[in-house]
């Protein structure tokens, strides 16, 4: 072959260069700030609520200190897990069913623009009504029980969803369209060779968002007549003035909705492996 | 509906006749092309240049089956286009190369196989590894496309649209987007596969240089509406390598051609 031939992949060898050694280190200590200077702030924070609990003489009902709520939380650990399970099970369950119809639905629309146009104003105006209204006419609805939660958790989910996917959908360049048309590919390859994946970046970002809703769906939903779960736990504690049960409470809502997020970001680097914000 | 294709060689590849194109945009029309009426004897190497507007992309999209024409006829390899598109007769290579970032620069060459019908590779022809090969990717068929640079990718884009082995390859400015060095490179690579495949070429290029190195016809169109401006022939001693820009001949013909545009 005549000239060039593009080069194999070289790894980089580590030199022992001083100043590639300082750049390293320079890379090592900024690392090492990003994941310490956190905590020393969160750290600070918690020092500055125990002094003001405890300066101010603040009533243990008004607020607790945070070691009362660290006390809380052990002591009371399986209580607080058997409430976290069934609020879990509702954002869990909401998040799949709500996702999963925003998903089937943007794919209708991004199909059959009639259908769009019919239904996308009305998806837009039944999400503007807040969650605490729709709370109470969902369990008119669906009866107390498991289902009202799970229906508000994927309401919640699914209007941002619908919108992103559709606008994932929709965001295929228009010269890989023209490239599937020389191709002469039908109408379900473009949507599974091109669309779906081009799609995943907005839907994933979407997903993220709907982690954290979907607990606080199923948590709103939970104030509402109903004897477990951490929604219904933080309604107890508050009538009850149990300040530190109210804050572990919270504590153990935010832990999951965190952690939730947390796996949806992972699935989110296994499967969108190449970069997004490069369209090649 | 769908003419037959015609058998290679006894028919040119592309004949157009009188073929007009009008573009509706907001409460006006826009003639892109007008009139265009041209000869392709198969196994040439046609550029085609002229300024922003002249619709030479919009050209390049009636011969893919992209684009209607609303007046004239075109024919491809003696059939319609629709019949050369879905015959896989003809490949594109577009600006930015239009690579699926979530395939691997092999499975991005492969992708012609997997939609618009599954069909074997014609016979003798290359497959997707061998392809990448004859483009400089030997050792880079894992690579992703954000793992590659852009004359890289736009070496995948060839080769995926050289998959199959198509009678003509349609480039709508494909180096436009890339740095002089690696142009040039890609042109007299360009050449060499050309001439290694027997493929014809239509490239579209605004770079005066780029028609004249490369083509051994230059279609110099003018804008708006875009029309035939001349047919330039270039007569340069062969095979072409990069240094014969640097003779007299090669300025004197870019000179020419340069005059021809300036008329546009």
């Amino acid at each position: 072959m005549p000239t060039m031939q593009a080069a194999a992949p070289v790894t980089a060898e580590p030199q022992a260069d001083p100043a590639d050694r300082a750049e390293r280190a320079a890379l090592i200590r900024e690392r090492a700030r990003r994941i310490l200077l956190p905590i020393a702030g969160g750290l600070s924070l918690l020092f500055v609520w125990w002094a003001l609990v405890a300066l101010l003489h603040v009533k243990p009902f008004i607020a607790p200190s945070p070691e009362v709520v660290a006390h809380t939380l052990y002591d009371r650990f399986g209580m607080l897990m058997a409430n976290l399970l069934p609020t879990a099970i509702e954002a869990v369950g909401g998040f799949i069913i709500g996702n999963f119809g925003a998903v089937l639905l943007a794919t209708l629309f991004v199909h059959r623009r009639t259908v769009e146009l019919a239904f996308f104003p009305v998806a837009v105006l039944i999400n503007s009504i807040p969650v605490v209204a729709k709370a109470p006419i969902l369990l008119l609805l669906l009866g107390n029980g498991l289902a009202p939660k799970v229906a508000i958790a994927a309401i919640i989910c699914f209007f941002p969803t619908l919108v992103n996917m559709v606008r994932g959908l929709q965001a295929v360049s228009p010269q890989a369209m023209e490239l599937m048309h020389v191709l002469s590919a039908s109408k379900r390859e473009v949507f599974f060779k091109l669309r779906l994946q081009s799609s995943l970046p907005f839907l994933f970002s979407a997903l993220k968002i709907a982690a954290s809703t979907a607990t606080v769906g199923a948590i709103v939903g939970e104030w509402i007549g109903s004897q477990v779960g951490i929604g219904a736990l933080i309604v107890q504690a508050t009538y009850n003035f149990d300040s530190a049960l109210l804050y572990a409470t919270v504590l153990c809502g935010s832990a999951f909705s965190v952690l939730f997020f947390l796996v949806i970001r992972l699935i989110e680097r296994l499967v969108v492996r190449w970069d997004a914000g490069v369209a090649a | 509906m769908l003419g037959p294709v015609a058998p290679a060689g006894d028919c040119p590849a592309l004949e157009c006749e009188d073929v007009g194109v009008r573009f509706r945009a907001e409460r006006r029309t826009v003639t892109a092309l007008e009139r265009i009426t041209l000869r392709v004897p198969a196994g040439s190497l046609l550029t085609v240049l002229g300024p922003s507007g002249c619709g030479k992309s919009t050209l390049l999209r009636v011969i893919a089956d992209i684009v209607p024409p609303h007046t004239g006829s075109m024919r491809v390899l003696g059939g319609t286009p629709e019949a050369a598109r879905r015959a896989r007769q003809i490949g594109f290579v577009f600006q930015d190369a239009a690579l699926l970032p979530w395939r691997s620069a092999l499975d991005n060459v492969r992708l012609p196989l997997e939609v618009g019908g599954r069909r074997p590779l014609p016979p003798g022809s290359k497959g997707p590894e061998e392809l990448l090969a004859l483009v400089g990717l030997a050792g880079w068929e894992r690579a992703l496309p954000h793992e590659l640079s852009g004359g890289m990718r736009q070496r995948v884009a060839i080769a995926r649209a050289l998959l199959g082995g198509p009678r003509i390859l349609l480039m709508d400015e494909p180096f436009g987007a890339l740095d002089e060095i690696t142009r040039d490179r890609l042109n007299e690579e360009l050449l060499r596969i050309w001439q290694e495949t027997g493929t014809t070429i239509v490239f579209v290029t605004h770079s005066i240089y780029e028609a004249a190195f490369l083509g051994r016809e230059v279609l110099v169109l003018a804008a708006r509406p875009g029309r035939v401006r001349a047919l330039v022939p270039i007569d340069l001693p062969e095979p072409r390598r990069l240094p014969v820009r640097e003779t007299a001949e090669f300025m004197r013909q870019a000179a020419h051609l340069r005059a021809v545009l300036e008329t546009c």
